[in-house]
């Protein structure tokens, strides 16, 4: 292992995530819910009756953030993707956080986040799951393959 | 109130994880390549994160109503069972697969970046066919 010093941005990572954390907080002492994106997401698909729209206001001002951002952020903070994975890989990994994320009740916001400020020994055994899956889906890619 | 705090807590987090760098599949890679040349930043996304979550769950957990006096939605699950393993393994490896976890994807299919829309896609047709599965194996 060696670091990769030209990509290691820590102060904009503390920041990006400070504010993630004071989302989550507000969302769960404001609006009593766990701000967990799979989850919030998922009940949408169909929604039940009475539980539509709390998810819909978050999920709307998610998707109106990009263009709040381009709004208020200098040109290089803009977020400049690199995306690596063809077509094909992109469809097969969104099948598997799809589907595994549902099964596994949560993804990284509610169980990496959320989960783990709660000290849930159910999130940690997650978080650990798809961190090490994580890990060694990318070793497979990139030192093996 | 609400709903606008709804509304402006879906921005932040937006916000967040674009500051933050996970809308940047690279970045995510970058982060899970532990034996290649390893970027440490999400660590220190994670830490800002928890640092400032730890504190308001801790309160939350001694209350039974949110600030605006409604419902308090905690988790009530305890079991550490093989959905939960299994689902997360599946969950990490196409994380590492794409560099895309839920939110930034959302995030990047609203920028309007192409792969960000189809991955979205995807997430949503696996998360119906998930659902539709644990209802035939229930039955």
């Amino acid at each position: 292992m060696s670091i990769d010093w030209t990509h290691f941005t820590p102060w904009s990572a503390l920041a990006g995530g400070v504010l993630l954390g004071l989302a989550s907080a507000l969302f769960i002492l404001l609006n009593g819910r766990i701000l967990g994106i799979s989850g919030i997401l998922a009940g949408l698909l169909p929604a039940k009756a009475g539980d539509a729209s709390w998810r819909i206001t978050f999920m709307l001002g998610l998707i109106v953030s990009p263009l709040i951002m381009r709004a208020i952020a200098p040109a290089e903070m803009l977020p400049n993707p690199r995306i690596a994975a063809n077509m094909t890989m992109v469809i097969v990994a969104g099948l598997l956080v799809g589907w595994g994320t549902r099964y596994g009740s949560g993804c990284t916001s509610g169980h990496g986040v959320c989960g783990l400020s709660r000290l849930s020994p159910r999130s940690m055994v997650a978080t650990a799951m798809f961190m090490a899956a994580g890990f060694v889906t990318v070793f497979v890619l990139k030192h093996v393959v | 109130m609400q709903r606008i705090s709804e509304f402006v807590v879906g921005v932040m987090f937006g916000l967040g994880l674009m500051l933050s760098g996970m809308t940047d599949p690279g970045k995510v890679i970058g982060f899970l390549d532990l034996f290649g040349e390893w970027d440490p930043s999400l660590m220190f996304v994670m830490g800002g994160a928890i640092a400032v979550g730890f504190f308001a769950f801790a309160v939350a957990h001694k209350r039974t109503t949110n600030f605006f006096g409604g419902a308090l939605h905690l988790p009530t699950a305890q079991q550490i069972d093989r959905p939960l393993m299994i689902g997360s393994l599946m969950f990490g490896a196409g994380w590492g697969l794409a560099g895309f976890c839920p939110g930034p994807a959302l995030v990047s299919m609203a920028a309007g970046q192409d792969k960000a829309v189809v991955f979205v896609i995807a997430m949503v047709a696996g998360m119906i066919m998930e659902e539709f599965v644990e209802r035939k194996m229930r039955r």
